[in-house]
């Protein structure tokens, strides 16, 4: 539903649409608390969705301006991905070991909390507090690049 | 990280609760009284004619104005605090303060002789109202911009605006227990002109510090 709503208004092909999905669902995940209880869901949701989207155009406006002509003759033709595609392994760069061996735990190998914790040999708070500082960082991260 | 690998990442940490904004607002306003509180009565305390003062009109009258401007203040901020927000969504409320002003200022003309209202305008603790109303509201500004940060805001300027204005207000609210200067002409140059400061200054840092 956040992807349709964003496929519409992305026609840029330099942002890739599914990157402002994942910063949305991040954002509202991490402001989840900003919803009140008893107002509607979807004019929230697509407020988090346009001002996340607003801020991938403000910062590829800011790219542009940079100047990158001539770029596409140094790269080879066959790269038909988004510019600002973010892989697994760049996302989770951004994060402390800590926070890493965990998201990538969680996520990646799908493992529960218990799991996570069993494997790492550490509290289930502390992966949990791993895994919620890990998500705020890669989102803040987002912000930046 | 493609996005059902995130998803999974989110469901994994959405046990933790989250205090919702209501709350946090709450405890934000509660925490900027106590601070403004110590930074009031560490630097300043009350006037010594308190009692007397109490007995007027026009000292109790600037607890009106400043309150009502608090009261305003938050209202609006409670949902500039959200992604939701549009531009200022009861633009009304923030002429409240100022209209109770105008309409003592009005009175005052009134009562008091044309020499005299030059000299309560410019009062006798000008400096002081400038200098003391900034620095007791700097702690409810952090604390205020804090819960912004918290929050989401979609217009952070204008969310920031209402922030220095909310600690503005707190902020002139203990003050005004101090200076003797109780005009409505008094207040509406010197503690507008204090309160104008720490809005600004809140407008100008919002955009960085609640950025989401």
């Amino acid at each position: 539903m956040i992807r349709s709503f964003l496929r519409q208004r992305v026609a840029h092909q330099a942002i890739d649409p599914e990157d402002v999905v994942q910063e949305t669902l991040l954002a509202v995940h991490l402001k989840r608390h900003t919803w009140i209880s008893d107002a509607p869901v979807m004019p929230w949701l697509y407020a988090i969705a346009r001002h996340k989207l607003v801020d991938a155009l403000r910062r590829r406006g800011r790219r542009t301006e940079i100047g990158l002509e001539g770029i596409d003759e140094l790269a080879p033709d066959h790269t038909p991905e988004p510019l600002l595609r973010r892989d697994l392994e760049r996302v989770l760069d951004m994060l402390t070991p800590a926070q890493r061996a965990v998201v990538a735990a969680i996520s990646v190998e799908g493992c529960s909390i218990a799991e996570t914790a069993r494997r790492l040999g550490k509290s289930e708070t502390a992966i949990r507090v791993s895994l919620h500082r890990g998500l705020s960082a890669i989102s803040a991260r987002f912000r930046r690049d | 990280m493609d996005t059902n690998e995130l998803i999974r990442a989110i469901a994994a940490d959405a046990g933790r609760p989250a205090m919702p904004m209501g709350r946090a607002w709450q405890l934000a306003v509660l925490a900027a009284i106590l601070l403004a509180a110590s930074a009031f009565l560490v630097m300043l305390g009350p006037r010594h004619d308190l009692g007397e003062a109490l007995g007027t009109i026009r000292f109790p009258f600037k607890f009106v104005v400043t309150v009502t401007l608090a009261a305003s203040a938050l209202v609006l901020l409670r949902s500039l605090s959200q992604p939701t927000a549009t531009a200022l969504d009861r633009p009304l409320l923030l002429l409240l303060a100022p209209a109770l002003l105008a309409l003592a200022i009005a009175v005052e003309l009134l009562i008091v002789p044309p020499s005299q209202w030059m000299v309560r305008m410019i009062g006798t603790n000008s400096r002081f109202c400038l200098t003391f109303i900034p620095l007791i509201g700097i702690a409810p500004l952090a604390i205020f911009l804090a819960t912004l940060r918290y929050g989401a805001p979609s217009r952070p300027a204008i969310a920031g605006a209402v922030t220095g204005l909310l600690a503005g207000a707190v902020a002139a609210s203990f003050y005004a227990l101090h200076c003797p200067d109780d005009s409505p002409l008094f207040l509406a140059v010197w503690y507008t002109a204090a309160i104008a400061i720490l809005t600004a200054l809140g407008a100008m840092l919002a955009p960085r510090i609640a950025q989401w």
